[in-house]
C-alpha cells in the first residue's frame, strides 16, 4: 500500500486523480478491512491533517462544515447546537468519545450507510455536499447523495470538502432521536430526524420535514400530507407523522430487529423527533442529546 | 515505510508495513505492552492510546497517521515510578479485577478529567463509555475517577 499525506485539497485531489483513496479518521476503512469486507486501498492519502476541511463557517446564508470536522467538533459547537440541533443530537450518538474525535462527517456521508446517525438530520436541514475532483466543483442536495448501502453518486475521484447547511428560517427547530439497545458504540435500530417551523404568529405550522434512518437502503424522507400546514402541531398531527413515517420505512430483518418492529418503532421515532423539533421551534430548552433528554434508548 | 512516532515524550523510529495499526506499533515495534489487543474491532477500547490528548481506538488507526502526534499510553502516566493519581485510585477502590481493561480504562479517564476536571457520574459514564468491563460492574471504576477529580490524596 502507499501512503501519502496532503497538506492541501489540491495535494489530495490529484492524489486521487492518481488513484489514490482518501481516509480520514480510518475507522471505517480499518474495520472493514480486519473483518474482510474491503481490503485496504492499493495507495490512500490522508486528508485528516488539511486546515481547509476542519473548519466550520458561518455567514448570513448558513454554515459550511468542512469535511474532515469531527463528530466531537459538532456535538458541542454552539452554532450547531443553537441552530441546526437534529445534528448535535445525532453527533453526540456516534460511538464513544474515542470514535467521535477521529470520526469526520464527511466520512460519515462518503460511508454512506443507511443506518449513520448524521444523514437524517443532514436531509432535514436542507443540506447539500460539496464534491471536488481536478476538473469540477459540484453540489448536490444530500437527499440525492446515497444510492444504495454502501453507495453514493460519487465518482471514485470526488471529494467530498464540505457540508453546507442554509439558514434557519425564525421559529425553526430539529431534532434527532434513534432507537438503541445499548448508549455507546451503538447502531441505530431505526432513527428519525425532522425539522419544524413555525409560523411568525402563534404556533401554527408553517414547514416540515421527517427523514428516517436504518428503515431502506438508504436514508429516507418522508413525505408529509400537505394539510398539515397551518395546523397546529398537536397530538393527531403528530400521530399522522408516525403513521407517514410507518407507511413509508421498508426496513429489513436482521439481527438487531425484525422488520416489523423497525415499521412500528420508526413511527414512535419520528413522532418523538418531531414533538422535540416542535418544543425547540417554540423556544423550549430541550438538551442536546435528545436521546438523553427524552429518556429513550438503554438506561 | 520508515517513520518516528513520538511516544509519551520519546521518538521512536518506525519501520514497518505502512498497513500496520497503531496498536500493533506500539506493541511489537515500539516495545510497550500496557496498551492491550481486546476486540480488535473499535469496540471495547482496551487499546485506547491518546494523540495530542484525545482519545483514539488504537486498534482502528493506521500507525503512519500517527506520525508528528503526541501519542500517550498508559505507560506514559506514571512519572518517576510513581503512580498517576488515576492508577493509584483505581488500585485503592478496588476497580482492578483482571486487569485487561484498565490500561484503556486509565487513558480513557485521563482525556475525560483534562478537558473536564469537575466530572459529575454521568460525566464520568459518557467518559468511559467506549471501554468495556467484564468484571467490575463499573462502580469502583467511576468512584476511582471521581476521587481523582476530587484530588482525594487516597
Amino acid at each position: 500500500m502507499r501512503f501519502t499525506k496532503a497538506e492541501t485539497v489540491e495535494e489530495a485531489l490529484h492524489a486521487m486523480a492518481a488513484g489514490a483513496r482518501p481516509i480520514a479518521g480510518g475507522s471505517d476503512l480499518m474495520v472493514a478491512a480486519r473483518q474482510g469486507k474491503s481490503p485496504l486501498p492499493e495507495s490512500i492519502v490522508a486528508i485528516d491533517r488539511i486546515p481547509a476541511l476542519s473548519r466550520m463557517d458561518a455567514d448570513e446564508r448558513g454554515m459550511r462544515i468542512g469535511a474532515a470536522v469531527s463528530h466531537a467538533q459538532l456535538e458541542v459547537d454552539p452554532r450547531i447546537v443553537a441552530d441546526y440541533t437534529a445534528l448535535a443530537d445525532a453527533a453526540a450518538l456516534v460511538g464513544s468519545p474515542a470514535t467521535r474525535h477521529v470520526g469526520t462527517i464527511g466520512g460519515n456521508i462518503m460511508n454512506s450507510s443507511p443506518a449513520m446517525d448524521t444523514g437524517a438530520p443532514l436531509v432535514v436541514l436542507d443540506g447539500r455536499v460539496e464534491l471536488r475532483s481536478l476538473d469540477r466543483t459540484r453540489q448536490i442536495d444530500i437527499s440525492e447523495m446515497w444510492t444504495g448501502p454502501g453507495q453514493s453518486v460519487a465518482a471514485v475521484d470526488e471529494l467530498c470538502t464540505a457540508i453546507l447547511l442554509p439558514e434557519r428560517a425564525p421559529r425553526s427547530g430539529s431534532g434527532y432521536v434513534r432507537l438503541e439497545y445499548r448508549r455507546a458504540m451503538e447502531i441505530a435500530v431505526v432513527g428519525a430526524a425532522a425539522s419544524v417551523t413555525l409560523a411568525p404568529d402563534g404556533d401554527l405550522l408553517a414547514a416540515i420535514s421527517v427523514a428516517l434512518t436504518a428503515v431502506a437502503p438508504t436514508i429516507v424522507s418522508v413525505e408529509i400530507p400537505k394539510e398539515a400546514i397551518g395546523r397546529p402541531v398537536d397530538d393527531d398531527l403528530l400521530d399522522r407523522i408516525a403513521v407517514a413515517a410507518s407507511e413509508r420505512a421498508q426496513p429489513i430483518s436482521d439481527v438487531r430487529a425484525s422488520a416489523r418492529y423497525r415499521k412500528h418503532i420508526v413511527g414512535v421515532m419520528a413522532r418523538r423527533a418531531a414533538a422535540s423539533a416542535f418544543g425547540r421551534a417554540r423556544g423550549e430548552t430541550i438538551g442536546v442529546p435528545l436521546n438523553r433528554t427524552a429518556g429513550i434508548g438503554a438506561p | 515505510m520508515t517513520y518516528i512516532l513520538t511516544v509519551n515524550g520519546t521518538d521512536y523510529p518506525v519501520d514497518a508495513d505502512v498497513t500496520r495499526n497503531l496498536l500493533s506499533v506500539i506493541r511489537e515495534v515500539v516495545g510497550l505492552t500496557g496498551t492491550k489487543e481486546g476486540c480488535d474491532d473499535c469496540e471495547c477500547g482496551a487499546c485506547m492510546v491518546l494523540l495530542d490528548g484525545r482519545p483514539v481506538n488504537s486498534c482502528s488507526y493506521l500507525a503512519v497517521q500517527a506520525q508528528g502526534c503526541a501519542i500517550t499510553t498508559i505507560e506514559g502516566l506514571q512519572s518517576d515510578g510513581d503512580l498517576h493519581p488515576l492508577q493509584r485510585h483505581m488500585l485503592e477502590s478496588g476497580a482492578v479485577q483482571c486487569g485487561f481493561c484498565t490500561p484503556g480504562m486509565i487513558v480513557s479517564a485521563r482525556a475525560l478529567l483534562d478537558a473536564n476536571p469537575d466530572p459529575d457520574d454521568e460525566d464520568i459514564r459518557i467518559g468511559l463509555s467506549g471501554n468495556l468491563c467484564r468484571c467490575t460492574g463499573y462502580a469502583r471504576i467511576i468512584e476511582a475517577v471521581r476521587k481523582t477529580a476530587a484530588g482525594d490524596s487516597g
